[in-house]
């Protein structure tokens, strides 16, 4: 491989997104995004977009799936693998049986897991639809395709206890820092029980305050929602 | 060849991909995905793309030769299609799909099958440009050479 080509290409992309040293981040208390898409090839890019955002991914095809993963479905206590704790899940609105929404609902609906940030992804750009699921929790609504800057502004979501929040200069801030305990303890080891291993003891912020100004900032921090497609 | 001259091509071709409408930002975006610890992810991604494609294609021939056509179904698949167009960035199909979404609405057999007929020659050329433009990062790569990217489609 041409190592030159590689590192033009880095470069380049530490110029163009002024990225921050994400891999100094968080190495044993790394990000675990769970991602949701029956699509094939998003699913290939959403999670190549996490994990070069240092996060740890696990990508489901299905609703189903990722509430078997989060042991929420048919009363399984499965904490998934290695007892991950989630961080964030992402999912996709129109997926077949389950769509994005159900699943919204059914995560917000858990009082184990209610406090788990959830971001919903569309192609659609449509305004009932991004109010019905603000409306339902979720934390965040990106227009597909999604792109680095879109998943970079997710690291602000990801708080959790013993997590050091990262001053993300340029990105979209969602005035988490204040609420994120930096000194608390760090997690404690994974546990069958999923109440243990899963649930944020003091979440920050309840269910974090949705800030409608985070939609309305300026087009070069949320560009992905002030691109209206009128499909 | 030369390795600068083979550069000069593979920009050359990529500006004309890009200009006609091919490709779109998104690949770009693809394309900063790509590092040391990855170094054949957008052939990786673009693989699954012809695979997915294929399949839908066929199942679009085959829903739409029935004789009782299911608009719902082919409007799933064209669906399907369009949202990993866009994530590839393959911008000529995508927007064929849009159209062939508006005659599934009307339930227009007709604008269908043309719209069909349309997105098969769309991804045929794209699958050929991408396929062309590999081998000439791959020529670039084997002469030791850097790829080089176009940061103004970004």
């Amino acid at each position: 491989m041409a190592k030159n080509g590689v590192f033009s290409r880095l470069r380049r992309l530490e110029k163009s997104e002024e990225t921050e040293d994400f891999s100094a981040c968080l190495d044993s208390n790394e990000v675990h995004v769970l991602a949701v898409d029956d699509s094939l090839v998003d699913r290939k890019v959403i999670e190549r977009l996490l994990k070069i955002t240092a996060c740890k991914v696990t990508a489901v095809d299905s609703g189903r799936s990722a509430l078997q993963f989060l042991g929420l479905d048919e009363e399984k206590t499965s904490v998934g693998f290695d007892g991950l704790k989630v961080d964030l899940i992402i999912t996709d609105y129109c997926m077949p049986g389950m769509t994005g929404y159900e699943l919204l609902k059914k995560i917000k609906g858990s009082s184990t897991f209610r406090e788990i940030p959830v971001v919903i992804m569309s192609s659609e750009n449509v305004l009932a639809r991004i109010d019905r699921c603000l409306e339902e929790g979720a934390e965040d609504f990106i227009v597909k395709p999604v792109k680095l800057s879109d998943v970079k502004r997710l690291k602000n979501y990801m708080f959790g206890e013993g997590r050091v929040q990262r001053q993300d200069r340029g990105l979209n801030k969602r005035k988490l820092q204040e609420t994120c305990d930096v000194s608390a303890s760090p997690s404690p080891p994974s546990s069958p029980s999923p109440d243990d291993a899963l649930s944020s003891p003091s979440p920050p912020s309840g269910s974090s305050p949705y800030s409608p100004r985070s939609f309305f900032s300026s087009p070069s921090d949320n560009p992905s929602l002030l691109n209206l497609h009128f499909d | 060849m030369e390795v600068d001259q083979l550069q000069r091509s593979f920009l050359e071709y990529s500006r004309l991909l890009f200009h006609e409408g091919f490709l779109d930002g998104q690949f770009s975006q693809l394309q900063l995905l790509q590092d040391e610890s990855n170094p054949d992810f957008v052939f990786e991604v673009v693989s699954l793309f012809f695979e997915d494609s294929e399949r839908l294609l066929n199942d679009l021939t085959i829903a739409l030769d029935q004789q009782n056509v299911d608009f719902k179904k082919i409007d799933a698949h064209v669906h399907q299609l369009k949202g990993s167009s866009s994530s590839i960035g393959a911008q000529r199909v995508k927007n064929v799909c849009i159209a062939f979404r508006n005659f599934c609405d009307e339930q227009n057999v007709e604008g269908c099958l043309r719209c069909l007929q349309q997105v098969k020659q769309e991804y045929l050329l794209v699958k050929t440009k991408l396929e062309a433009q590999l081998r000439l990062e791959q020529q670039i790569v084997a002469a030791g050479g850097a790829i080089p990217m176009l940061n103004e489609f970004c």
